[in-house]
């Protein structure tokens, strides 16, 4: 009975690592990149062993000006992600406990915002910011963002407020407690969950961007992905740079995405998949 | 059954986030309506004049526009089979019960490639594919392919990106529903038969297909978006093999700088997408 159950479990064993380094092996990649110098990087076939060096990251920080598209990508995602939450939190109680007409609405709107391609919104948004003098500058970035944040914080916390039973608004109404007294002193600190995992979802989605980035900034306000890309021009590329770029844009997502991991799922698809 | 509660707070709750999506998300595609109506080059500024719906007529006779359409479509059909056939496969051996420490590791490393960011996916590829210092080519024993310079290649090198990136996604949705299955009703299936393909085909089908059809939509929705990942890899090159629909738009607006004809192809595919909305709602949220 033992030996024929074994030996499946050795394939799924063997099949789940595979899956692990075929999922793991780009980052390997990219960070081991990152390590090397320029010359090590062009050699021809790759190396694998080698002396690392934080040369790369050393020179893109503080010579190319990566340090700074860091900083205007955090105070983007931190801005964007704090006005979501403002304008969505009390957009989600509404939804989660009042009856109204157009709810429906509503909702196909949201779903619709995170369908719809960034490229849409950015031809005319930078029309518009051309005209209003916004181009190159955070607010721009922090607004825009808001299409597809957002949705995310209103379904999420919305679900998480639904969640939140019912009788203990009855009863605090009773003692004569206002909505936003109910909504502040009784149903956020028990939707904090909820509020927690769509201001990471929105800080991701936000710190993510490209297009909008590239498009909407020049130099004052330009985003890490866009600094990244804008190493590609000419011919010797700079690959450890680039790499060294990649690997500072991506940990703090992945520790967010990790973080985030069980709800991840949900987030993607508007809670169709629970 | 809910408390009644004035108009005058409901608007007060949700009244400024339905303000602040409508200035950033619903002003600007009535800019964008205003600006495929009028010949308008960024170029030519002075020469702005409105020319009806000629930009449409332009668009919808252009084959380039049908050509990255039918790219983009292209890509779907291929990379979406590969995504659910893997997914597949990667959710039913994660269903399966033993080895537990080495599942949760592999959910966790399945997180990865979905939550990165997709312009550093596209830099990934440059390095990873480039023809000299390539570790793909080296890992398929020293090949001398030129991925980016050569268009079937570019092409296959976007599916692989995309399989990479969104083949975790679709397993662990798949995954959400196989663990909807009921236990008894599986194990009771699993006593009858030892053939996994009638187990997965009459007892765990009905339960992935919600999962299935959200996969569908989205991924659908998501390949209409594709820009940063494609933009950082080939920049739609070599010539226009990988130039998919979102490319398109921002090179005939932004590169070559024909505001009034990418918006009205921009409209075009914003109906394309409220339609692929409305199938959403209308499958997933019927109780709302």
């Amino acid at each position: 009975m033992a030996a024929p159950r074994t030996r499946p479990l050795y394939g799924q064993a063997i099949l789940l690592i595979a899956i692990m380094l075929l999922c793991v092996f780009p980052f390997y990649w990219m960070v081991t990149t990152s390590l090397k110098t320029h010359v090590v990087a062009l050699e021809a076939p790759p190396v694998w062993f080698f002396e690392p060096t934080l040369a790369n990251y050393r020179e893109a920080l503080f010579e190319d000006g990566v340090f700074r598209s860091l900083l205007n990508s955090l105070i983007i995602a931190i801005c964007t992600t704090a006005l979501a939450l403002v304008l969505g939190v009390p957009a989600a109680f509404a939804l989660a406990r009042f009856e109204f007409r157009g709810k429906k609405d509503l909702w196909f709107w949201f779903i619709t915002n995170r369908m719809i391609s960034p490229i849409v919104l950015a031809l005319p948004f930078f029309l518009i910011a051309r005209n209003l003098d916004l181009l190159d500058k955070h607010i721009t970035l922090i607004l825009i963002y808001l299409t597809f944040n957002l949705p995310i914080v209103i379904w999420i916390v919305t679900d998480q407020f639904r969640g939140v039973p019912y009788d203990l608004d009855e009863a605090a109404r009773l003692e004569g407690a206002s909505q936003w007294t109910i909504m502040a002193r009784i149903c956020l600190p028990l939707a904090m969950p909820g509020v927690a995992v769509s201001a990471i979802f929105a800080f991701i989605f936000s710190w993510n961007e490209l297009m909008f980035g590239l498009v909407l900034t020049r130099t004052n306000a330009k985003t890490a992905p866009a600094m990244a890309v804008s190493f590609m021009e000419g011919y010797n590329l700079p690959y450890g740079k680039i790499m060294a770029t990649s690997t500072l844009i991506v940990i703090p997502v992945l520790i967010f995405a990790l973080l985030a991991s069980k709800q991840l799922v949900r987030g993607l698809t508007m809670g169709a998949v629970k | 059954m809910r408390g009644r509660v004035s108009r005058g707070t409901i608007l007060a709750f949700i009244g400024p986030a339905v303000v602040g999506l409508a200035a950033v998300g619903i002003a600007p595609l009535l800019y964008a309506l205003w600006t495929s109506l009028h010949f308008f080059n960024l170029t030519k500024l002075r020469r702005v004049e409105f020319i009806g719906l000629e930009n449409y007529g332009t668009v919808l006779t252009d084959p380039v526009f049908w050509q990255a359409l039918g790219r983009t479509m292209t890509l779907l059909g291929i990379a979406l089979p590969l995504q659910i056939g893997l997914g597949l496969g990667i959710a039913l051996i994660l269903h399966q019960p033993g080895l537990t420490l080495l599942k949760t590791l592999a959910r966790l490393s399945l997180v990865l490639p979905m939550a990165t960011t997709y312009a550093v996916v596209g830099l990934l590829g440059q390095v990873m594919f480039n023809q000299k210092f390539g570790v793909v080519n080296q890992l398929m024993g020293g090949a001398d392919i030129n991925w980016i310079g050569d268009p079937t290649n570019a092409f296959v090198m976007i599916v692989f990106w995309d399989v990479w990136q969104w083949t975790p996604f679709v397993a662990l949705v798949l995954l959400a529903g196989l663990t909807m299955v009921p236990g008894e009703i599986e194990e009771a299936a699993r006593l009858e038969t030892s053939n996994w393909w009638k187990v997965l085909r009459h007892v765990q089908l009905p339960f992935l297909v919600p999962g299935l059809v959200a996969v569908l939509i989205l991924r659908t929705a998501d390949t209409l978006k594709l820009f940063d990942m494609v933009f950082t890899l080939t920049r739609g090159g070599p010539g226009s093999a990988t130039e998919f629909i979102s490319l398109m738009i921002q090179r005939v607006g932004f590169r070559a700088f024909d505001q009034g004809l990418a918006s009205a192809q921009a409209i075009i595919l914003l109906i394309i997408t409220i339609v692929l909305a409305q199938i959403y709602i209308r499958v997933f949220y019927r109780e709302v």
